[in-house]
C-alpha cells in the first residue's frame, strides 16, 4: 500500500471488519475474485472426481448417484460460483476506475450482494453432507428429475439459486446505475472502454433473465411442496414447459458468461499489439446484437423434444445468425493484431488463446445449431466438448488474462512472468488434451453424464482424463503467482504496460484506496 | 454534465430496473399460460384441445384416415390399461366412439388420470373430442374394471399428407394428490 499522510483517515479499516463492512469497490472486487477462485478450485475438485472415474471404463471410485451429484455440483459451482462472480469482481474493480467514478453507485448494496453469496454456496455444498445427498439432476435441473424424482435436498438448491439470483440482480442494478450516472465529464457512451460496454449489456441481460430463473425454481418449489402441477403431466402441467422457461433464462445466461470476456480481450489485444482496437463501434453493435439474439434462440437446446418443423427451422436460422456478430468480433481482434508490434506477455498469450479456442467452440456451436445434425449430437460428449471450449479457454482464459493484465494495478507489483508463462502453456496444453478428444467421443456416440461407458471409448477418455489432471494441477500455479505478486516483486509503474490505454492506467500502482474523488481531466479521455 | 444530482438520478435508474426485475419475474410465470395457449392454437407438443362444443361436423366420405390407439402406464401405476380397439378407420368429420379398458389390480381404491398425446404433433389440433375419459379423473375401487369411452372426429381440414395418426394415453396414479386435496378441502 502506498503510504500517504492521510491514510488513517481514508485508508481501509483493519482486520476482518474491513472485509465484512466494506463498501469500497476495490475491496468488494477483491472479495468477489477470491471467492470465485475458491469456487473454481472446489468445482475443479468435483471435475477431478469426474475425470478420475472416467479414467477407465467400469465403476472404480464412486457410485453412479454420487457421480451424478458431482456433475451437477461441478456445473452449478462453476457457472454460478466461479465464472459469474469473477466477472462481477472484475466489474467492481475496473468499471469505476475506467469511467472515472469514485466508487459504485450503490456501495452498501454492493457489500450486500457479495456477502449473501458465501451463504448461498455454503447451503448448496452442505447438501453433499446430507443423507439424501447433493442435487443429482444436472446443472440444467430438468423437471421431473428435479421435482418428482429429486432428492429432498432440492429445496436447499432452490433457495441457494434464489440467493444467487438476488445477488446477481443487485450487482447488475449497481453496475448499470454506476455506468449510466457516474461517468466522468467527457466520458460519453461511445468513449467507454469495451469492458464497460460489454458489462453494461451483460447487466441488462442479467436483469432480464435472473428473475425468470427465480420464477422457474419457485415453480419447482411449488410443485414439490405445495401440490401444484406446473411441470407435472398428471396434474395438467408439462415437463417440456420447464425446458422452455429454463432455457429462456439459460441461453442469455451463457452470453452473460462470455460478453464480459469479449470486453477483457478487447482491452488486452490492443495493448500488446500497440494499436487501437479495430472497429470499436462495430464491437459495441455486435455485442448488442448478440445480446438481442440470445433471447430468440433458446429452443436450440431442445431440438429433440418434438417441435414442429417451423420451430426447428426458426431456431436453427436464428442460432446461426449469432455467428455473424461473433464473426465481426473475431475479425476485429485479428485485424487489431494485424501488423501490430506484438509482444507476448502472459495476458496476451491468454487473450490470443481465447480468440483461437473460443472460435473453435463457436464452430462446434454452429455444428450443433444444424437441427438434423443435432439429433445425433444431442446429449453426447460433443456438446460437453463444445461448451467447455467456450467456457474454459473462453470465459475462464479471459478471466485469467484479466487477472495477469490488471494484477500489477491491483497489487503494485509485477507478477512472475516466468511462472505466468508456465501457467499459460500448461493450461493451454492441458485444456486441449482434456477437451479435444471429447469431440471424437461425442461423434462416436458417448452420452454425457454417465459414470461408465462402452469399451471403445476407453482410449479417448484416458487421454481426456490425463489432460484434465494436468489442467487442474496447473491452476495451482495461478494461486502461487497471485500470492507472490501480492507479497512482493518488481514495483509496477502507473502505466504498467507500454501500450495500455484507459483511465485506470493514469492511477498509481497499486491503485489508491480511493480514486477519482474528483473527476479526471477530460483531456485524458480520448476516443478508442 | 447533468443538471440533477447523481443521487436522484441513481434512484430513478434503480426504480426502473427494479420494475424490469418484477416484470420479468412475472413474465416467467406468464410463460405458463402463454405456453398452454400456444400449444392449444398450434397443436405443438401433440397436446389435444379440450372438449369440442361447436357445430356438428359434416363427414367427408372420399377420404379415409386411420386412427391408432395406444395406452401406457406411467411409473408406479399398476392398473391394467389398454384400448379395446387397436385402430379404426374414419372419414374426416365422421363421429366415432371407441373405448379403453382399465382395471384396478391393486387391493385398494385408486384414482387415475389419463393424459392424451397425438403423433404426429401437427395432427393434434385436428383431433376433436366430444367426450373423453381424459376430461375427468377416474376413481376405481380395488379390483374394479371399467370401460371408458371417447367420442371424437377428425376435422376435415386435416392436411392431405396425414393419413394415419396415433392417439396415446399416459395413465398417471394421482391417488396421493387426491388425498392431499381432500385434506385441504376438509379444512
Amino acid at each position: 500500500m502506498s503510504a500517504s499522510h492521510d491514510d488513517h483517515h481514508h485508508g481501509p479499516a483493519k482486520g476482518l471488519s474491513r472485509w465484512l463492512y466494506t463498501t469500497n469497490h476495490k475491496d468488494i472486487g477483491t472479495l468477489y475474485l477470491w471467492f470465485s477462485f475458491a469456487m473454481f478450485l472446489l468445482g475443479g475438485t468435483f471435475a477431478m472426481v469426474i475425470r478420475a472415474e472416467l479414467f477407465q471404463p467400469g465403476l472404480q471410485l464412486v457410485e453412479p448417484n454420487f457421480f451424478n451429484q458431482m456433475t451437477t455440483m461441478h456445473g452449478l459451482i462453476m457457472v454460478f460460483g466461479a465464472v459469474m462472480p469473477a466477472f462481477v469482481g472484475l466489474a467492481n474493480w475496473l468499471v469505476p476506475m475506467m469511467i472515472g467514478a469514485p466508487d459504485m453507485a450503490l456501495p452498501r448494496m454492493n457489500n450486500w450482494s457479495f456477502w449473501i453469496l458465501p451463504f448461498a454456496f455454503a447451503m448448496l455444498t452442505a447438501t453433499l453432507f446430507m443423507d439424501a445427498g447433493a442435487p443429482n439432476f444436472g446443472w440444467t435441473f430438468y423437471a421431473p428429475l428435479s421435482t418428482t424424482y429429486a432428492p429432498s435436498t432440492v429445496t436447499f438448491f432452490i433457495f441457494a439459486v434464489h440467493i444467487m439470483g438476488a445477488s446477481s440482480i443487485m450487482g447488475s442494478i449497481n453496475i448499470i446505475a454506476t455506468i449510466l450516472n457516474m461517468r466522468a465529464p467527457g466520458m460519453t457512451l461511445m468513449k467507454m472502454p469495451l469492458f464497460v460496454w460489454t458489462w453494461l449489456i451483460t447487466a441488462y441481460l442479467l436483469i432480464a433473465v435472473m428473475p425468470v430463473l427465480a420464477g422457474v425454481v419457485t415453480m419447482m418449489l411449488f410443485d414439490i411442496h405445495f401440490g401444484t402441477s406446473f411441470f407435472n403431466a398428471a396434474g395438467g402441467g408439462d415437463p417440456v414447459l420447464f425446458q422452455h422457461v429454463f432455457w429462456f433464462f439459460g441461453h442469455p445466461e451463457v452470453y452473460i458468461m462470455i460478453l464480459p470476456a469479449f470486453g477483457v480481450v478487447s482491452a488486452i489485444i490492443p495493448t500488446f499489439a500497440r494499436k487501437r482496437l479495430f472497429g470499436y463501434d462495430s464491437m459495441v453493435y455486435a455485442t448488442a446484437s448478440i445480446a438481442f439474439l440470445s433471447f430468440i434462440v433458446w429452443a436450440h437446446h431442445m431440438f429433440t423434444v418434438g417441435m414442429p418443423l417451423a420451430g426447428e427451422l426458426f431456431f436453427m436460422y436464428a442460432t446461426m445468425l449469432i455467428a455473424v456478430p461473433t464473426g465481426v468480433k473475431v475479425f476485429n481482434w485479428v485485424a487489431t493484431m494485424f501488423r501490430g508490434s506484438m509482444t507476448f506477455e502472459t495476458p496476451m498469450l491468454f487473450a490470443i488463446a481465447f480468440v483461437v479456442l473460443f472460435t473453435m467452440g463457436g464452430f462446434t456451436g454452429l455444428m450443433l445449431a444444424i437441427t438434423p445434425a443435432d439429433f445425433q449430437y444431442h446429449d453426447t460428449y460433443f456438446v460437453v466438448a463444445h461448451f467447455h471450449y467456450v467456457l474454459v479457454p473462453g470465459s475462464i482464459f479471459s478471466i485469467m488474462a484479466a487477472t495477469y493484465y490488471w494484477l500489477p494495478k491491483w497489487t503494485g507489483h509485477m507478477y512472475d512472468e516466468r511462472l505466468g508463462k508456465l501457467h499459460f502453456w500448461l493450461s493451454f496444453i492441458g485444456v486441449n488434451v482434456l477437451f479435444f478428444p471429447q469431440h471424437f467421443l461425442g461423434l462416436a456416440g458417448m452420452p454425457r453424464r454417465i459414470p461408465d461407458y462402452a469399451l471403445q471409448f476407453a482410449d479417448f477418455n484416458w487421454i481426456s482424463s490425463i489432460g484434465g489432471f494436468l489442467f487442474g494441477a496447473s491452476q495451482l500455479i495461478l494461486l502461487v503467482v497471485v500470492i507472490k505478486c501480492i507479497n512482493g516483486g518488481k514495483k509496477a509503474t502507473a502505466q504498467v504496460w507500454e501500450g495500455a490505454q484507459g483511465l485506470e492506467w493514469t492511477l498509481d500502482s497499486p491503485a489508491p484506496y480511493h480514486t477519482f474523488t474528483t473527476p479526471p481531466d477530460p483531456k485524458l479521455i480520448h476516443a478508442q | 454534465m447533468k443538471q440533477e444530482t447523481p443521487v436522484s438520478s441513481t434512484t430513478r435508474v434503480v426504480k426502473r430496473l427494479l420494475l424490469v426485475v418484477v416484470g420479468m419475474f412475472g413474465f416467467g410465470f406468464a410463460m405458463v399460460p402463454l405456453y398452454d395457449v400456444i400449444c392449444d392454437i398450434t397443436g405443438l407438443n401433440g397436446k389435444t384441445s379440450g372438449r369440442y362444443a361447436e357445430v356438428a361436423p359434416v363427414p367427408v366420405e372420399d377420404r379415409k384416415i386411420t386412427v391408432q390407439f395406444m395406452a401406457q402406464n406411467t411409473e408406479g401405476m399398476t392398473w391394467i390399461f389398454e384400448p379395446n380397439d387397436a385402430q379404426v378407420t374414419v372419414s374426416p368429420g365422421e363421429i366415432k366412439v371407441v373405448s379403453y379398458r382399465a382395471r384396478n389390480t391393486s387391493d385398494f381404491a385408486m384414482v387415475g388420470q389419463a393424459i392424451p398425446s397425438v403423433a404426429p404433433n401437427e395432427a393434434a389440433q385436428y383431433l376433436m373430442k366430444l367426450e373423453c375419459f381424459c376430461f375427468q379423473e377416474q376413481p376405481l375401487a380395488a379390483g374394479e374394471e371399467v370401460d371408458m369411452a371417447i367420442r371424437f372426429f377428425v376435422d376435415e381440414n386435416i392436411p392431405e399428407k396425414i393419413t394415419k395418426l396415433t392417439l396415446s394415453y399416459s395413465l398417471f396414479d394421482i391417488t396421493d394428490y387426491e388425498i392431499e386435496g381432500e385434506v385441504i378441502t376438509a379444512r
